[in-house]
């Protein structure tokens, strides 16, 4: 019997090495064709480029801050890539690639990390909640999102819908977490719990948390946990489908941790030289989700090198257009606020937005005059 | 004297309590390999250990509830929290347990710990991490809650919070740890906790702040003296107790007041102080108290409504002149 303590070695579910083979495993078949292997691929590359691009346009002070995602990329593509249109994405704020396989445009992801929209996109029409940034919050969000779910009774078959929420290995120390957890298993909720345990939480490794590894969290709590290689977008992708099709039958919850790392700074505002060891990032640059998938494809003939050079070609415009259109995006009109608040017409408001007007000419009066 | 940071005040304060008292030991996230969010702990994890230095994870109300147990096992916890957002967590444990437990318990145990925190919008950080929710605590009996606004201030405020035998909550404040003032040599000092101080005399209003908005408060007044506008500033500097005594004889002197207060407007700071002003100085008041403070939504990313969100010079300048034309004193 398993003492559930450090000892034993965790088991890693992996379905493509570093090296790029591809390894069988009983419990999580994955029957992908060719086209469906070159679009995971152009999935990774094309949100790396969005992100290389977004940390550059925040140092040059395009935007106010950047959670990057460098090295993450597999864990997030391979995850919601699993998702259906139905289900419901809770992310913490760094699931830039969850937001893109969820068609969020990067323009407007940007555009809330530059300031310039009130939020963001449109949970309900994307099926992905907006960022959270207060630690662990979300998986509680999550779980209640899925009891509704199982209320409505969307769940129990094949066509069911589930609900996923990321959060980070630092978040399992949160109390909401833990609740989440339990509230999930008693309830028997269809929540997935997706925690990319990226090794860090800022400047706290991982032995800061947690002395088990932590999908063994879940047994405690009386649901499966499943450990994947994080930088394997099949195994990813496969986990999560599974996990998914479990909470979408009516078989409750399931906590996958996606061991993955994160190559960058916590965020902008951060210098990770300080507290971690270059020969950290050396081991897991090896273990890069994009070249292990390209290694794979190029030995086994999915793709040749017209295709790769075809996704570089379309990431440097991808990366162009984000970069004119970020600098583009207006500031909001100083009168819009007001249309985002009711519905309807709202007398109040619009003795308010009278007052606001009139004001904002004040300036223009002043300006006229040679005022300025 | 020596001139330094209000975050190095506190950093050479830290360390010489911990020389001082074996007892004092450090809890929070990210303060000991990473030296703090805000850089206070610079320097303690490699000179006092992990035994004294801890990285906790990340949960709040877990090392804020430890510290509530450990304290009351004699050690003196101070207990960093990386902005006062997180304090929502760990509110039970501070309000419930911190706070009560000596009253309730008989006096049995009293918890002399720490809590140490900055406030402050006005650093881009969205509405969940740039609150000003000290009255939270100052609202609460048992704790007690000091913001200072200069580096000597912060020195002797926190040397009074970890040598007190009660919970304290010392308010610190993004926007102030960069600013620089004057602290002795030696410093020794220990606040008067429940102290207010006439930080600058005046005559023709008083203009009442705590934290940033005392600093500012101060800028203000300097900038009103030129334009012959004697303003007298009161820096509360304790929240709780509040020394309603020195507001009270300021405004008997000037006969009118603006506050200052960098949180919600609605049940505010400013309501207590105006409330205190009108049971204390009515009759010697010659206008209503004004009453500046945040804009009533959560406060903005977008940096220019982060910024019209928050009290400023402008603003104060603008109360303290309409207030002063409204009783028919000369404005500059
Ligand atoms: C309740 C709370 N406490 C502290 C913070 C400050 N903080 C922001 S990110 C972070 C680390 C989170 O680490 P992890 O959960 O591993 O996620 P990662 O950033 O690695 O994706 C911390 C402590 C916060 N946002 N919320
Ligand atoms: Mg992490």
């Amino acid at each position: 019997m398993s003492d559930n303590t450090a000892h034993d070695e965790p088991e890693l579910v992996q379905l493509l090495t570093p090296e790029g083979e591809l390894r069988h495993h009983p419990d999580y078949p994955l029957d992908l064709g060719a086209e469906e292997v070159r679009g995971l691929y152009r999935d990774l590359v094309l949100v790396r480029r969005v992100d290389t691009e977004a940390v550059a346009l925040q140092r040059q002070g395009e935007l106010g801050l950047w959670a990057s995602l460098l090295g993450q990329e597999a864990a997030q593509i391979g995850s919601a890539r699993a998702l259906r249109p139905q289900d419901m994405a809770f992310p913490s704020y760094r699931e830039h690639g969850v937001a893109w396989v969820r068609g969020v445009d990067p323009r407007e992801l940007l555009g809330m990390f530059r300031g310039v929209t009130n939020g963001g996109w449109d949970p309900a029409e994307h099926g992905l909640h907006l960022y959270t940034i207060v630690i662990g919050s979300q998986t509680l969000h999550a779980t209640g999102y899925a009891m509704g779910v199982q209320r409505d009774g969307a769940t129990g078959g094949d066509d069911g819908t589930a609900v996923i929420v990321y959060f980070g290995d630092g978040a399992t120390s949160q109390g909401d977490t833990n609740e989440a957890f339990n509230f999930a298993a008693v309830n028997n909720a269809p929540v997935v719990f997706f925690c990319q345990n990226n090794q860090w939480a800022i400047s706290e490794p991982l032995e800061r948390q947690s002395r088990v590894p932590l999908y063994r969290r879940a047994a405690g709590f009386g649901f499966p946990g499943v450990r994947v290689d994080g930088n394997d977008v099949f195994a990813s992708l496969a986990v999560t489908r599974r996990a998914l099709q479990h909470a979408r039958e009516g078989q409750g919850p399931m906590l996958i941790e996606a061991f993955t790392y994160r190559m960058g700074a916590h965020t902008t505002n951060d210098d990770p030289t300080r507290y971690r060891v270059a020969a950290e990032l050396e081991e897991w640059k090896r273990k890069d989700p994009i070249l292990r998938l390209r290694a794979y494809m190029a030995a086994n003939g999915v793709a040749d090198d017209d295709f790769f050079a075809a996704v570089d070609a379309e990431a440097d415009k991808l990366g162009e257009r984000v970069r004119i259109e970020c600098r583009a995006l207006p500031d909001p009109d100083p009168l819009d606020i007001f249309h985002e608040v009711y519905a309807e017409p709202h007398a109040q408001l619009d003795l308010q937005r009278a007052e606001f007007a009139d004001y904002l000419a004040s300036f223009e009066d002043a300006g006229a005059e040679g005022g300025r | 004297m020596s001139v330094i940071t209000y975050r190095q005040a506190l950093r050479d304060t830290l360390r010489a309590e911990m020389h001082r008292d074996e007892n004092v030991i450090l809890l929070g996230e990210e303060i000991g390999v990473f030296e703090g969010s805000y850089k206070i702990t610079e320097g303690l994890l490699n000179e006092f250990g992990e035994r004294r230095v801890r990285d906790t994870p990340i949960a709040e109300e877990g090392f804020v509830g430890a510290a509530v147990g450990a304290a009351m096992l004699g050690l003196r916890p101070v207990v960093e929290l990386m902005t006062i957002n997180f304090s929502l967590i760990a509110i039970d444990q501070i309000i419930n347990h911190a706070a009560k437990i000596y009253g309730m318990f008989g006096g049995q145990n009293s918890v002399p710990m720490v809590i140490r925190t900055p406030g402050g919008g006005g650093q881009q950080l969205g509405a969940t991490h740039s609150q000003n929710i000290e009255l939270f605590y100052a609202f609460v009996p048992g704790l007690k809650v000091l913001a200072p606004s200069t580096p000597a201030e912060a020195a002797s405020m926190l040397r009074a919070a970890i040598r007190d035998d009660d919970p304290v909550l010392l308010l610190e404040n993004l926007g102030l740890y960069n600013t620089k003032g004057e602290v002795p040599d030696d410093d020794e000092s220990v606040a008067e906790i429940g102290r207010a101080a006439v930080t600058r005399e005046g005559s023709d209003i008083t203009l009442i702040g705590y934290s940033r908005m005392a600093a500012l408060g101060t800028q203000v007044a300097e900038a009103l003296a030129k334009e012959d506008i004697s303003v007298e500033v009161v820096d509360l500097r304790s929240l709780r107790p509040l020394d309603r005594q020195t507001i009270v004889d300021s405004v008997k002197k000037t006969g009118c007041a603006v506050v200052a207060e960098d949180d919600w407007l609605t049940y505010g700071i400013g309501a207590e102080i105006a409330a205190s002003i009108q049971e204390g100085a009515f009759d010697y008041l010659d206008a209503p108290v004004r009453r500046v403070a945040m804009a009533e939504v959560p406060l903005p990313y977008a940096k220019p409504l982060e910024n019209a969100a928050l009290p400023s010079t402008e603003s104060v300048t603008t109360a303290i002149k309409e207030t002063l034309s409204a009783v028919g004193k000369r404005v500059g």
